[in-house]
């Protein structure tokens, strides 16, 4: 059985503004909307189109989190994934821990590929996947706009800062996804109503014999420093005249 | 002592404008020593470059031909294994330090900061989080060996004029083979980098084709410009992922920013919120756009790119 490994987490949705506790103890999350991050929206989106394509048997979507994530595995599921697995935690997990946590999860379902997306819009870290592969020893593919897949190895086209680069991967690996991957699809009704009976099952971190690490403290969060207000003139003269002016143009 | 770890990004023999702002934010770390490690092919010109910003110690040099290209899982036991006796292992926050950097943490066994924006003190950082909309202080646990990558534009370069000793030494590392190399399409331009420029132009949704999108290209040209886009713009296909500003694209920190027909979501402004002077001009008055900018022109991007032009007599 060809099976294909996807890593989602729950964020604040991508719409919200974004607001920071007075007592800078972190955001705001009471009652705001939180949904599957947009980059593993996108990931699954890949897995579920490989599978389409013939090239996997099963694609199993998993995270890391409080019983709420439950929400955004069913949406999973609903997209298309065919089984779910919640490791909770009710404390947050440091993206190395997440990484030992995905490799307890590879040694037991063995799957040729992990995608994921490349990084979470809350914290913006942009390590598990890659951390993944260091820990699994494996390669990876991060920030990928294509994965062209055979049965022993991978193409991937990624978006680097020069541009795009190709490289060549041996399977299993580890793939990041990009914005421009693909378009995830809507989820229609009726989907979701097979999703309820699609199984998902539930462990606690500490199942996999995994140790929470305390080794980065939260001191404070705050909003970024305000930008001054600024100017609105009336005519392309004005706007010239301004930014000679400033020196900015001449 | 704190001994820090920079690693030498480079492409084409030119050690990358980042780590001479990675030095400087190391600077920051009291009573620290700066080391900078090279790993190329042939690493001599890089080397070369590094030793010369003032304030590194030592350039450490690795020569392999597996690393004539930079891929994470060759260099990144590499670097662990030369990481042992360092506290801090830095990153630019590039495209080459978000996809090596982790991958070092893991092998370490480290906590990584992603973006880091100040060092405080050896064991104290400021970072954004939530698209820069959330700016958390965070502390890691004395005794803990930091990884890190560096937001090149929350930093100065450090000063030229150094003379720092290289030494050529070799990395106790098994080299994997499992990942290739194959190739690197860049668009050639003689525009200004948009990571670095002083100026940059940049287009949105509103340009409405890749055709139209040359009169941004044209403006930025005639001003001496780097060419930006917002995601709209991108995912489009009016201008190539590379030239990206926002959360998710690159960072950037211009003299001047002039925003053509962008609305200005929290994603794309993430990306600019360093430029020194953010100049809009959109046709809706009420775009986000004119929340940030210092200066907004309320216009058709259409007529006004020309009347700019002629204004300045080109």
């Amino acid at each position: 059985m060809k099976k294909l490994l996807v890593g989602i987490k729950r964020v604040v949705d991508y719409n919200v503004r974004i607001k920071v506790k007075a007592d800078g103890s972190g955001v705001m999350l009471d009652g705001v909307k939180m949904s599957i991050n947009p980059f593993d929206e996108i990931a699954l989106e890949e897995a579920l189109r490989i599978k389409e394509r013939g090239q996997a048997d099963e694609v199993i979507v998993a995270t890391i989190g409080p019983a709420d994530c439950q929400q955004q595995l069913r949406t999973a599921l609903a997209m298309g994934a065919d089984r779910a697995i919640l490791v909770q935690s009710t404390s947050s997990v440091e993206p190395l821990t997440g990484a030992r946590v995905f490799l307890e999860l590879i040694k037991k379902e063995q799957p040729f590929a992990v995608i994921m997306g490349k990084q979470a819009i809350d914290d913006d870290n942009n390590q598990t996947g890659q951390m993944l592969a260091g820990l699994w020893g494996r390669p990876q593919a991060t920030f990928a706009s294509k994965i062209v897949l055979t049965d022993t190895m991978a193409t991937v086209t990624r978006e680097v800062d020069a541009g795009l680069e190709t490289l060549e991967v041996d399977l299993p690996a580890v793939f990041t996804a990009d914005l421009r991957l693909n378009e995830p699809r809507y989820v229609k009704l009726p989907e979701i109503m097979k999703a309820k009976k699609k199984p998902l099952d539930t462990l606690a971190i500490t199942d996999l014999g995994i140790e929470l690490q305390d080794r980065v403290r939260l001191v404070k969060a705050e909003p970024p420093a305000a930008r001054q207000k600024g100017i609105v003139v009336k005519t392309a003269a004005e706007l010239v005249a301004a930014l000679k002016q400033k020196g900015l143009l001449s | 002592m704190n001994k820090i770890l920079i690693i030498g990004e480079h492409e084409g023999g030119k050690l990358n404008a980042s780590i001479a702002k990675c030095v400087k934010c190391a600077q920051a770390i009291p009573d620290g020593e700066i080391t900078i490690l090279v790993l190329a092919a042939d690493g001599a010109a890089v080397a070369g470059q590094a030793a010369a910003i003032a304030g590194v110690a030592k350039v450490l040099r690795i020569d392999h031909p597996a690393n004539a290209h930079a891929l994470a899982a060759v260099l990144a036991p590499q670097i662990a294994a030369i990481a042992a006796p360092f506290s801090h292992v830095f990153g630019p926050s590039t495209t080459f330090g978000k996809d090596l950097m982790p991958r070092v943490a893991a092998l370490l066994n480290a906590p990584q900061l992603s973006d880091i924006m100040a060092a405080e003190s050896a064991t104290r950082f400021r970072r954004p989080t939530y698209a820069g909309n959330a700016i958390v202080t965070l502390e890691v646990a004395a005794g803990t060996k930091i990884v890190a990558t560096v937001r090149s534009a929350s930093f100065e370069a450090a000063a030229a004029g150094g003379s720092a000793p290289i030494e050529l030494v070799t990395a106790t590392a098994e080299i994997p083979t499992h990942t290739r190399f194959v190739s690197v399409t860049a668009a050639k331009s003689d525009r200004p980098d948009l990571q670095s420029a002083n100026k940059v132009v940049s287009g949105g949704r509103a340009l409405g084709s890749a055709e139209n999108f040359k009169i941004i290209a044209g403006l930025a040209d005639k001003i001496g410009a780097a060419v930006g886009a917002s995601r709209a713009a991108v995912d489009a296909g009016y201008a190539p992922n590379e030239l990206q500003v926002g959360q998710t694209g690159k960072i950037i920190a211009p003299e001047l920013y002039m925003a053509f027909g962008i609305s200005g979501a929290i994603q794309h402004l993430t990306g600019i919120k360093d430029a020194r002077t953010i100049v809009a001009i959109n046709k809706d008055p009420e775009a986000p756009i004119f929340e940030v900018a210092d200066l907004g022109l309320v216009g058709d991007l259409f007529v006004v790119i020309p009347e700019i032009e002629s204004l300045l007599g080109r």
